[in-house]
This record gives structure tokens, sequence and C-alpha cells, in this order.
């Protein structure tokens, strides 16, 4: 939230907004801490049954679109800067590396600068794609992907109207048909409060999750031109 | 009272369940999905979906129409709770995919933390940057 604050400082909100939307189906009293802490000047939303996600076929946090003036989108949904340098961490601590913590530092100032060239100079800026681009990066929702949406709006909807039991079915159906949706395993695994005490939904299942990716990446890197290529991490074999 | 969840808005409906389908009321249908019910057949904007010809009563019956028949229909999913008080109306992916390709930025409604409402098309004019973050 700081390095989006940062950026919106320094364009300006003439012709520019952030809108920072929190997937958050505990909703508003769980999001706001957070936000009072960063006081962004930006737009802040709260959705609870993951709209968003659903509707621009979001797979992690912090994922991002780029919208044009006219209501185009013109990088479709991708990774905003994160980095699977957080990999390496210790994971009875979740401390990091010095060497970790610059790369992830290195790739989300890559992407945030990527960002305030094309706020700034839109359709000319160095990263912004043409209409093939953006038709060529795009990755459009399949039948289990929609479905997936289904059972999880569901899921939570039960979850949170004292159905726990019977919500938790629908929120495992959501997850086994949407593997790839790291936004809907965490947010179940938060609602059964796995991961209160460090705050983060990131248990042992989580990281075995990770680690199964093998080379594959958590957060794969944007197209953006000197985004850092190495892993950061050492794939568990 | 039967609750249903509808494109990201949770209803009260006048319903009826029989076997495993959801009727629901006319007028409900028309007030509440915003779905109008012509001759021609279920129609929103510019598409409609055709009663089926050979079992019309199977769908209509008392001013009540079988969601359930149609959402299957259209292909979109359609699930409900074990005791069949909570159903959801999900989307197709056919509508979600087509939508995004069309690269027109999909619209949306949310709440800020003080409940007020924003959309995405209020913003309209202006380049915006969307991004997702979690407490999780």
């Amino acid at each position: 939230m700081p390095v989006w604050q940062a950026m919106y400082d320094e364009v300006g909100s003439d012709n520019f907004l952030i809108i920072a939307v929190a997937q958050e189906s505990r909703g508003a009293e769980t999001a706001r801490e957070f936000i009072d802490e960063a006081k962004p000047s930006y737009l802040c939303l709260i959705d609870e049954s993951h709209q968003v996600a659903d509707l621009y076929n979001m797979v992690n946090v912090p994922n991002a679109v780029w919208i044009d003036e006219f209501g185009k989108i013109v990088r479709p949904s991708e990774t905003a800067g994160s980095h699977d340098a957080f990999r390496s961490m210790n994971r009875q601590d979740f401390s990091q590396t010095d060497e970790a913590l610059d790369l992830a530092a290195r790739a989300q100032m890559t992407y945030m600068d990527a960002v305030k060239d094309w706020a700034i100079n839109g359709a000319t800026a160095e990263n912004a794609y043409d209409v093939d681009a953006t038709k060529r990066n795009i990755q459009l929702p399949s039948e289990s992907t929609s479905l997936a949406h289904a059972n999880f709006r569901l899921g939570v909807h039960l979850r949170l109207n004292g159905k726990e039991q019977e919500g938790d079915k629908f929120l495992a159906t959501s997850i086994a048909l949407h593997p790839d949706s790291w936004n809907m395993f965490r947010q179940a695994m938060n609602l059964r409060e796995i991961g209160e005490v460090m705050g983060l939904a990131a248990d042992q299942d989580f990281f075995d999750r990770v680690d199964a990716l093998g080379e594959k990446r958590y957060y794969p890197a944007p197209n953006i031109k000197g985004f850092p290529s190495e892993a950061g991490y050492e794939p568990k074999i | 009272m039967i609750t249903v969840i509808h494109e990201h808005k949770t209803l009260d409906v006048d319903a009826r369940i029989k076997d495993n389908d959801l009727w629901l009321s006319s007028k409900d249908i028309e007030q509440k999905l915003g779905w109008a019910m012509k001759p021609e057949g279920l129609c929103q904007d510019e598409q409609c979906i055709p009663y089926p010809s050979d079992s019309e009563g199977d769908c209509l019956e008392n001013g009540y129409l079988n969601v359930s028949k149609f959402w299957d229909l259209m292909g979109k999913p359609i699930l409900h709770d074990e005791m069949k008080e909570t159903w959801l109306l999900g989307a197709g992916h056919k509508e979600r995919a087509e939508k995004l390709a069309s690269l027109d930025a999909p619209d949306f409604s949310l709440p800020d933390l003080d409940g007020e409402l924003h959309s995405l098309s209020d913003y309209r004019g202006k380049r915006i940057f969307l991004t997702t973050w979690s407490s999780w």
C-alpha cells in the first residue's frame, strides 16, 4: 500500500486513479485496520464475495489490471509486482534474507515504475500493450473456473450465516475446481482461522502447496521490461 | 424464506421449491433478477431464452417460472444448500470470457469502508490501476 500511495502522490489524480479492492470475505471491519494505517488517498473498496477476481479472472493478490480512460483493458490481470523470493523464507518466523528482500523490492519497484510511466504517458508508455498484445496476454475463464466462483460464493455465504460445515464443503469444491486460485484457497484458510497467530493464512499445507509448484511461479512474472528474471528460491524436488 | 444470491447480490425472494428446482414469481424475476418475462421467452438486454416449446407447462405455472431449468438452458451454474433455503444463480463461463475478450473492463459496484457504493464506470475518463489485496 505505501508503494501505491507514493506512486499516486507522484502521478496525481487529474487523469489517474488507483482502485485497491480488498478480497476480504470477512468484510470491511477486517480490512479497516490496514486501510486506517495506510491512510490512502486513492479509492479503497471492500469485496466480500471476490467479485473482482471473478470478473477479471484473477487468481492471487496482488493482481492488477490497467484500464484506460475509455474503459478498455490495456493490460490484463497479472501479478502486481510481487516476486517468488518469499519462497525462500524461514517458515517458522517468516523471516527473509536481505538478498530475498532486495530482489522482492527490485521487482516491485520495476513494476510500479511501469505503472507510473503508463499513468503519465498512456498508450505511448514503454510497457503499454496494444489491442493485439492485450488479447494475446488475456487469460479467459474456463467452465470449471466459473463453477468454482459459484461454489466459492455460496460457501462464503453459508459460512458467514451459521452453516460453517456446509459452507466448507462448497469452499473445498471451489478449490478443487480451480486449483490455480490462491485467493480461494487462502481465503478459505482464513475463514477457518488458520494462520491467525502470524496474521497470514500460511501453514504447512500452504507451503506444501507452494513447494509442489516446483519451477512454476506462485507469482508469475509480469511481462515488464527489466523485471527480475531470477527465481529467488530453490525449487523443492 | 428463500435466499437467492445472484450477480453478487443477496436477495430474499418469493419462491417455491419443487423437487430440486427453484421456481420464482414473475414479479421477483423482473424486479429482483432483472430479467423480463416476454411472450418470446425470458429476456435480458438483447438476449431472449425461449420457453421450451414442448414443455411450457413444466416451466411456467401460476405466475412462477422454473428458474433452475432456465439456468441449465443457459449453461450457467445453479447451486443450493442441503435445506434448499439458499440458492446461488451463477454466471456462465461463456459470458465471463466473452466480456473479457471484448476488452471492455467489466463494471462492478462495491462499498468503501463507510458503505458507500462506487462503480468502476463512475471513474470513466481516468486511467485506472485496478489492484487487489487482502489481509490474509
